[in-house]
């Protein structure tokens, strides 16, 4: 286990892919330990508890060796992986009634506006501007674990929707088009989905700062 | 003219480059006269940027052994 590759830096794709067809143990491990926390989390917003999600992100691994010779290159690794697992966890939530039907939300969704909208006079300007954090709030705060915790806490609490949109986006760093391809999703309800859901992370980490 | 609580929700199909040139341009107009829409577009990327600082999950020593012996199987195959 002394594979040691930053998660966020991705690697030669073509060369794992050859490396997993070969059986080699260190390209499974390597791919194992960059994507399994990832992928737990994105499952469990599909099915209900900690040991089912292990279980389907288990087979979705067994199901990614099994289907390496269809894997053809045209999309990233990391979205294949992914679109693998939002089937298998979809198909699981259904057979525990938890189904999340990431299409049916119309762009014109009852959410409410992004901003509060007591923020603004009635000619649209604001009354109650935002700052900018740097001046209250170097870099390194923002990054500073305590508004971590904000965000995960903003993330956590989004629709189910919402959340897998801005987690494969922001979090995952998918390309728009992949996260449609993943959750099967127009890009249009995709983009509306990520503007609703960053809003409300945005709004909670605001009132953090505020705070300080 | 474009309204700052408009802008507030334009401001992604703005950072996803989806706007057309007309509606940039208003856009960039308002943005460039208003510090407060200046300072919320330079949120919202931050809140971004904050996303993708959150720390990963690691997986547990217990899983990883188990998903390798499931590989080792699966190379006999």
């Amino acid at each position: 286990m002394s594979v040691s590759i930053h998660p966020k830096v991705p690697f030669n794709e073509n060369d794992v892919v050859q490396r997993l067809r070969e059986g080699d143990e260190a390209a499974f491990t390597h791919l194992v330990e960059t994507y399994h926390g990832p992928l737990i989390r994105f499952a469990l917003l599909f099915v209900g508890d900690r040991s089912v999600a292990e279980e389907v992100v288990q087979d979705t691994w067994m199901a990614v060796l099994s289907g390496l010779d269809t894997f053809e290159g045209r999309s990233a690794l990391k979205s294949w992986i992914f679109s693998i697992l939002a089937n298998r966890a979809k198909t699981r939530g259904v057979r525990e009634k938890r189904t999340v039907a990431f299409s049916d939300l119309a762009p014109a969704d009852p959410d409410g506006p992004a901003v509060d909208p007591d923020r603004f006079a009635s000619s649209g300007g604001w009354l109650a501007p935002p700052t900018r954090w740097d001046h209250n709030t170097p870099e390194s705060q923002l990054l500073h674990a305590e508004t971590l915790a904000v965000a995960k806490q903003a993330l956590e609490a989004l629709p189910p929707n919402q959340r897998a949109v801005v987690t494969l986006r922001d979090v995952e760093g998918l390309e728009a088009a992949e996260v449609c391809n993943v959750l099967d999703v127009s890009e249009t309800n995709q983009r509306v989905l990520l503007h609703r859901g960053r809003a409300k992370v945005r709004a909670a980490l605001e009132r953090h700062i505020s705070k300080r | 003219m474009l309204t700052c609580r408009e802008l507030t929700e334009l401001v992604t199909n703005y950072l996803e480059g989806r706007l057309s040139l007309a509606e940039r341009v208003k856009f960039e107009m308002h943005l460039a006269m208003c510090r407060h829409c200046r300072a919320y577009v330079q949120q919202m990327r931050e809140t971004i940027q904050t996303l993708g600082k959150l720390p990963e999950e690691r997986v547990s020593q217990e899983a990883c052994t188990h998903l390798l012996d499931r590989f080792r199987n699966w190379k006999q195959q």
